[in-house]
């Protein structure tokens, strides 16, 4: 696994050499500003209305703050895994780079997860910027950390399953826009497959909200590890990877 | 060192590599020769593990390139077409990641990139980005991260393709300088640069094996014997070939006379010397003592280009001359 971090290295490089981890920063860390924001603003709104009528019903900063802007990242990640994964593989083939790894004595199970985890941390990089919002939260409230944490474990159990499939995708072609926009197609389409559930109980539909990466999310959200749930993104995760290799491996018969 | 035996690499529809089969003993230079589209990069990937054979083997120091791939990817250095190279890294970043590809680490590590640096001519440019990097030395960088491992076998794909003249001989010169410590196979489609770099060659065309020989064999089939186009003519527009052959053929040291163009005047003959003679001289006085007109005489003498676009230009299977030049090598 040393080799794979050899790799991991590289890709965390050419993210930070570049403009992109910047731009994803940035706009991740706006965008989640704005949802925090949001949801703090209709909180105080909601507080002061309730002072006003005179009742005095709960209220609660990880119920009414913290979990819907969990939710709302959820869906934001399915905006942002394409543009982390969409270079991985997708590159490589297209500079011929990809022959250097290929020829080197490491193993395509190296590389893959070499990476993999370099957009592992890419995200996790996003995930930490956000955790400035919160620190103001911890100071002028009083939530609890343990959903919280919880919500970013599940955030992270997510992309890494989105991302491993945007791993995948990014090998089939050497077109980064291609792997970009089919990445972001399928994350949409494992968003609302979900959806169906709403309206429909046969078992199809179970089964398609089942696959759905959002309805998964839900539980963390809520501060609750359901195993289920966890093994579910961890099996996409291994899936993603497994795919990745079987196309690593294609390629190198096809080609 | 390396191994082939009838190498076959099919595509979905093209056969790229048609039983291919030859050696390479250590510390040579091979020279891997054929048309554009003849199969050179397929066989070299394959060799590099980067694709399987669909039959046939190819052994590298030993190890087969499908069961032990591994073993066989430490022994090689690979120099592909275009220099694998992120136009992101620095130089020396650059060659420290690929020396960490390659197994090496720590005090190790900065010496061999070191050495390849200054092997390699790219010590001034050690801190630029490679994408701002000129194609001379992007060429340099490439070979630089193929050695940087010191393998036994160096395997470059047309190393010297869109450099300029001075660099192509640079790049030579590097070459045969690093053929003493490794095995080498460079393919191109330039001959002199075969002359001038390697000792063995094998020639592909459309897949198939053409030719193996040492450079100085084909050479020497190529230029033992002298071969010699001359003209001749005479005054009053009458020309009768008969006599003329057998005058030429008179001429002592020659081997071959044959009549190649016949038009009014003027006659075409086509000369094979016998072995190491030298009958230009023999040749235009008897055309002139005889009373002819010699209008051109010059030699046809075979360059290994020559040779090469014989062998490659009649295409389908191995024929009589190919057969024969492919066996003389195995002798």
């Amino acid at each position: 696994m040393r080799n794979a971090w050899i790799i991991c290295q590289k890709e965390m490089r050419s993210y930070f050499a570049s403009p992109i981890a910047y731009l994803l920063l940035t706009m991740f860390a706006l965008v989640f500003g704005i949802f925090f924001w949001n949801m703090l603003g209709l909180f105080a709104l909601e507080g002061i209305e309730m002072q006003m009528s005179g009742q005095a019903f709960p209220m609660n900063v990880n119920e009414q703050v913290i979990r819907p802007i969990l939710s709302n990242v959820g869906v934001l990640s399915l905006f942002f895994v394409p543009m982390i994964t969409m270079r991985l593989f997708a590159e490589e083939k297209r500079t011929g780079t990809i022959e250097l790894l290929a020829t080197s004595p490491i193993t395509d199970v190296e590389i893959i997860v070499g990476k993999w985890f370099a957009a592992m941390i890419l995200y996790s990089c996003l995930l930490f910027f956000t955790a400035v919002n919160f620190a103001f939260l911890f100071n002028y409230g009083n939530p609890d950390w343990k959903p919280l944490a919880v919500g970013y474990l599940g955030l992270l159990l997510q992309a890494g399953a989105l991302l491993a499939i945007g791993t995948f995708i990014s090998t089939l072609t050497k077109n980064q826009i291609i792997a970009g926009a089919a990445t972001f197609g399928v994350c949409l389409m494992l968003w609302v497959v979900g959806w169906v559930r709403g309206y429909e109980t046969a078992t199809w539909a179970q089964v398609l909200s089942y696959i759905s990466v959002i309805t998964h999310f839900q539980s963390f959200t809520k501060g609750v590890i359901e195993l289920k749930d966890a093994i579910f993104y961890i099996s996409v995760i291994f899936l993603g990877l497994f795919l990745t290799s079987r196309s690593m491996e294609s390629l190198r018969w096809r080609s | 060192m390396i191994t082939v035996k009838e190498l076959t690499k099919r595509y979905a529809h093209t056969t790229a590599v048609d039983q291919i089969s030859f050696e390479v003993a250590k510390g040579q230079i091979v020279g891997f020769l054929g048309p554009n589209g003849a199969g050179k990069t397929t066989t070299m990937r394959v060799l590099t593990c980067f694709l399987p054979p669909s039959s046939g083997t190819a052994t590298v120091a030993g190890f087969d390139v499908l069961e032990s791939p591994l073993e066989v990817k430490k022994r090689i250095g690979y120099l592909p077409e275009s220099p694998p190279i992120y136009p992101e890294m620095g130089t020396v970043e650059y060659l420290r990641f690929v020396g960490k590809l390659k197994g090496l680490r720590g005090p190790e590590l900065e010496k061999r990139v070191n050495y390849v640096c200054e092997r390699c001519a790219i010590a001034d440019v050690k801190n630029k980005l490679l994408g701002k990097l000129s194609k001379g030395y992007r060429q340099r960088v490439g070979l630089a991260q193929a050695i940087i491992h010191n393998p036994d076998v160096l395997i470059l794909d047309e190393p010297t393709a869109g450099l300029d003249p001075k660099q192509i001989n640079e790049t030579r010169d590097l070459i045969k300088d690093l053929a003493g410590e490794h095995t080498i196979i460079l393919s191109t489609h330039i001959l002199p640069e075969v002359e001038q770099t390697c000792q063995q060659v094998v020639i592909i065309n459309k897949g198939k094996l053409v030719a193996t020989d040492s450079v100085r064999n084909l050479q020497a089939r190529a230029r033992g014997a002298e071969s010699v186009v001359i003209e001749v003519g005479s005054r009053n527009g009458e020309l009768n070939v008969p006599p003329i052959q057998q005058k030429l053929e008179q001429v002592s040291g020659v081997g071959r006379v044959s009549c190649k163009e016949q038009i009014d005047g003027r006659a075409i003959f086509e000369i094979e010397s016998q072995k190491g003679r030298l009958v230009r001289g023999d040749l235009a006085r008897a055309v002139v003592e005889s009373g002819w007109d010699l209008n051109e005489l010059r030699p046809a003498a075979m360059s290994l280009e020559e040779v090469f676009l014989q062998l490659t230009e009649t295409s389908g299977p191995a024929e009589t001359p190919k057969a024969a030049v492919a066996k003389e090598s195995h002798s």
